[in-house]
């Protein structure tokens, strides 16, 4: 797997010279387009598929660009920034919209100073979410206009254009992406960027102190800059007719949608809304009254349809398309097929073969391997509360190690839930959360605060692996180093949960590859009916904290096949053969026999632990790297 | 040489194998060409070991960045089983060219899957042109099992409607500003996985 800090880059395209023509991702495109547009600042927290907006936008020069702690945290940045009178960009995913939403909420009553664009990355298709969200009810919710952008070249003028309509009407700007615009690369002619001169914080208390009365007068205000904006969404050249030969169906679409519409159906007109929020909704009705029915074809809510009908335009939208993933040529074609009376055009497909689920997996020598290979012998003892990171993977086999997983965070509240409410059949049962570190820095700190002070009777695990794995590996408040590897204080996580009120006697710092310690720690802990919380301490695998040390390997004539290390769940071990054996009871079992792929083994020895003949043993480094797997697993 | 007006190139792999490099560089060898270009992955945690699919779709004008099933020119699978998962993305008469490379995930590992036996087999029972490529087997002769994806590369060369050199001084590139000591290797794999492809195309 590639590794995540690399030293000797080629320089990122989106750094290319003014007027070049570059293959960049939809969210290069808007960091691009951010910085052309003289943004000075830009906060966020990693999320996909959003992540590579800062990661881009941190690679220009003379800017400020941070991972925040969360979302709300990058948002309040971002407004303290457009105070300043600086252009500011927050970014972060559908989800992470939801904890900055009562910053945004409340900011919207007072409106910006300097040009404030929230980009916000829906997950369509739930590649890597726990919900599938549609961002633009912010829009309408908050007040505020919903940019949809359906390519990279789009995301990119749509960026600048944000910052220009923030300042124009003084409203923040939602920039609403979708993974299928984030993550797809197409060439991008790019500009240059605009200087902008700071204009400085003007004191005006009536405006930014929001106490009730400041609030209430400033209403009014943004309902008519609403009115305003409506007025803009019908003129603005970003919502525009492609004219089509066939008027039996005229259809309005946004977003990576209108690009798959006007692949599959080149003859039907097509009203484009790259400004959806306030819907143009004088120009949907001229569109539809020059077509025989009207088709809304959106990802993934009926947001714009719901507007349409209630205007008293007649659209079909939702009843016969689905209200959920992507809306690709494949799910288009037989729908406006259906509504246009023709027969559905076959499409010839070979057969996708039958064969095994290839769920994610952790890595090789994964520190939470060790965590969820205890967890899984507690398992009839224990109920685990989740949370949302690399370590979610442990619900999966061969752990099975998880009863649940909500949001960032939730594993504290849901396990101190799971606790006071706890009926007869879970009374003998203790009860575990489990956390990362960038995950309990996000929102986790509260959730244990709250733990101590109702004095729930919970073992929290810390995961602290020195970064934001998930996500590729950002830098955090435990990490001890900035976005631009710049030293900074580390978390201390044993005195932070002591000063939260844990008392120090049951605070426990683990090492995860150690399987007995672990284990006999997990025990002790979870027989206490007080809080306590253990800390495993390694970093990832993939990041630059991590030593790899020589492989290990199965000395075959010792292995007696029980096949116990595969319940570690490493990727490097890998059955060799198997046997059937019959028991003295007449029983047949199957006796597993393990190798180990040298090169993808780094060394971690926790398969060794799990070993009960000890057949697993450390090897020379130039043992091995012959069995063709190493590209799986790192490279 | 493939000739659709818009080439649809999906690749398919394990996470971790350079699915998306490889893509990447198909990609910004079609732009250098002049073509339009749209490529896309949804990779997510499938990051870790995961499936990973990216998709190139290339041309004078493309619109879609996605390639519905039963539409993909060339399906380039960096892994056995993987091929056979992603065969339904291949129309009618496309090619296959699948590195004969097995990965079995932990699931399989674990006795919960078992490794489909013959994917070859099943590919070209289905009808499919299959040109299988052991990467793999080339990598280990030039002593660099990360030499596969350069391989793979170097055989989907000459079915790219631009010369195979334009890939190659692509993925060289790659490799001279990270590591310059990889360039002669690289050029021995793109070299010979474009001979190994050459080769069955020749014996038909």
């Amino acid at each position: 797997m590639v590794a995540i800090r690399s030293t000797s880059e080629a320089p990122h395209p989106a750094l290319v010279a003014t007027g070049a023509r570059v293959l960049l991702s939809g969210n290069d495109a808007i960091a691009r387009g951010a910085w052309e547009a003289g943004a000075r600042l830009a906060a966020a927290y990693p999320g996909t598929p959003s992540t590579e907006i800062l990661e881009t936008f941190s690679l220009f020069p003379g800017i400020h660009a941070e991972w925040s702690v969360n979302e709300k945290v990058a948002m309040e940045v971002a407004i303290g920034a457009s105070l300043a009178g600086a252009r500011a960009l927050c970014s972060m995913k559908h989800v992470g919209m939801n904890v900055a939403s009562d910053a945004l909420m409340t900011i919207t009553v007072a409106g910006v100073a300097g040009g404030l664009v929230i980009a916000i990355a829906d997950d369509v298709g739930l590649s890597s979410s726990q919900n599938e969200q549609d961002s633009r009810f912010w829009g309408r919710f908050a007040h505020v206009p919903v940019l949809e952008p359906a390519d990279p070249q789009e995301a990119l003028e749509m960026a600048k254009f944000a910052f220009e309509l923030s300042e124009a009407h003084a409203t923040p700007v939602i920039l609403r992406v979708t993974t299928r615009v984030c993550h797809v690369k197409a060439p991008v002619t790019v500009g240059a960027r605009v200087e902008r001169e700071t204009a400085g914080f003007k004191r005006d208390p009536e405006r930014w102190i929001l106490s009730p009365m400041n609030a209430r007068r400033q209403l009014p205000l943004q309902a008519e800059r609403e009115r305003r904006l409506a007025a803009v969404s019908e003129a603005t050249p970003l919502n525009f007719i492609t004219p089509g030969s066939d008027r039996r169906l005229g259809i309005v679409a946004s977003g990576a949608a209108y690009l798959h519409v006007r692949e599959c159906f080149p003859d039907l007109p097509v009203l484009k809304l790259g400004l959806s929020y306030p819907v143009p909704l004088g120009l949907v009705g001229r569109f539809a009254a020059g077509v025989d029915e009207l088709l809304i074809v959106e990802e993934t809510e009926p947001f714009v349809e719901q507007a349409v009908r209630a205007a008293g335009i007649a659209a079909r939208g939702k009843d016969v398309l689905p209200r959920t993933g992507e809306l690709t040529p494949d799910v288009l074609r037989p729908v406006v097929a259906s509504l246009l009376g023709e027969p559905v055009p076959p499409v010839m497909l070979y057969p996708a073969g039958d064969t095994f689920p290839r769920p994610p997996t952790l890595c090789a020598a994964c520190p939470h391997s060790g965590i969820y290979y205890v967890l899984a012998r507690l398992r009839k003892k224990v109920l685990i509360s989740g949370d949302i990171g690399c370590y979610t993977l442990g619900a999966g086999p061969p752990w099975n190690a998880l009863d649940t997983t909500v949001a960032m965070g939730s594993s504290m509240g849901v396990a101190l839930g799971l606790d006071k409410a706890r009926g007869d059949a879970d009374r003998s049962k203790a009860i575990i959360a489990v956390i990362g570190d960038s995950t309990f820095l996000h929102m986790g700190m509260q959730g244990l605060l709250n733990i101590v002070y109702q004095q729930g009777n919970i073992t929290v695990i810390i995961l602290d692996n020195r970064t934001t794995a998930m996500t590729g590996g950002q830098d955090n408040a435990g990490s001890g180093r900035r976005l631009h590897g710049e030293d900074a204080p580390r978390v201390d996580f044993p005195r932070l949960v002591a000063a939260l009120g844990v008392r120090p006697e049951r605070i426990r710092v683990v090492d995860p590859y150690q399987l007995p310690i672990l284990a006999k720690t997990l025990r002790e802990e979870t027989e206490f009916a007080e809080p306590s919380v253990v800390i495993a301490q390694r970093p990832c695998v993939l990041s630059d904290f991590y030593e790899a040390t020589p492989p290990f390997r199965v000395v075959d004539e010792d292995c007696t096949g029980c096949s116990n290390c595969f319940n570690v769940g490493c990727p490097a071990i890998h059955l060799g053969r198997s046997e059937q054996k019959t028991l003295a009871t007449g029983t047949i079992t199957e006796l597993r026999f393990a190798v180990i792929d040298p090169v993808a083994c780094t060394g971690c020895g926790l398969c060794a632990r799990a070993c009960g003949p000890k057949a697993i043993v450390a090897t020379a480094p130039a043992d091995g790297g012959t069995t063709g797997t190493a590209a799986a697993t790192r490279c | 040489m493939l000739t659709s007006p818009t080439l649809n190139v999906f690749l398919c792999g394990v996470g971790g194998q350079g699915v998306m490099t490889a893509a990447d560089l198909i990609a910004e060898a079609a732009v250098a060409h002049g073509f339009d270009c749209k490529k896309s992955e949804i990779a997510g945690i499938s990051q870790r070991g995961g499936v990973v699919t990216s998709q190139v779709r290339f041309g004078p004008k493309v619109l879609s960045a996605v390639i519905s099933p039963g539409s993909a020119d060339l399906l380039l699978a960096f892994e056995l089983a993987e091929a056979l998962r992603a065969a339904n993305y291949l129309k009618p008469g496309g090619i296959a060219l699948v590195n004969v490379l097995r990965l079995p995930p932990p699931v399989v590992s674990l006795g919960l899957y078992r490794y489909p036996e013959e994917p070859l087999v099943e590919l070209r029972a289905a009808g499919i042109c299959v040109y299988a490529i052991d990467a793999g087997g080339i990598a280990r002769e030039l002593h660099d099992l990360r030499l596969v994806n350069t391989v793979m590369l170097g055989a989907a060369a000459g079915f790219l409607p631009f010369p195979a050199e334009d890939l190659e001084s692509l993925v060289i590139s790659r490799f001279a500003v990270r590591k310059p000591a990889l360039v002669a290797a690289n050029r021995r794999a793109f070299a010979a996985g474009r001979m190994a492809a050459d080769r069955m195309r020749t014996d038909g």
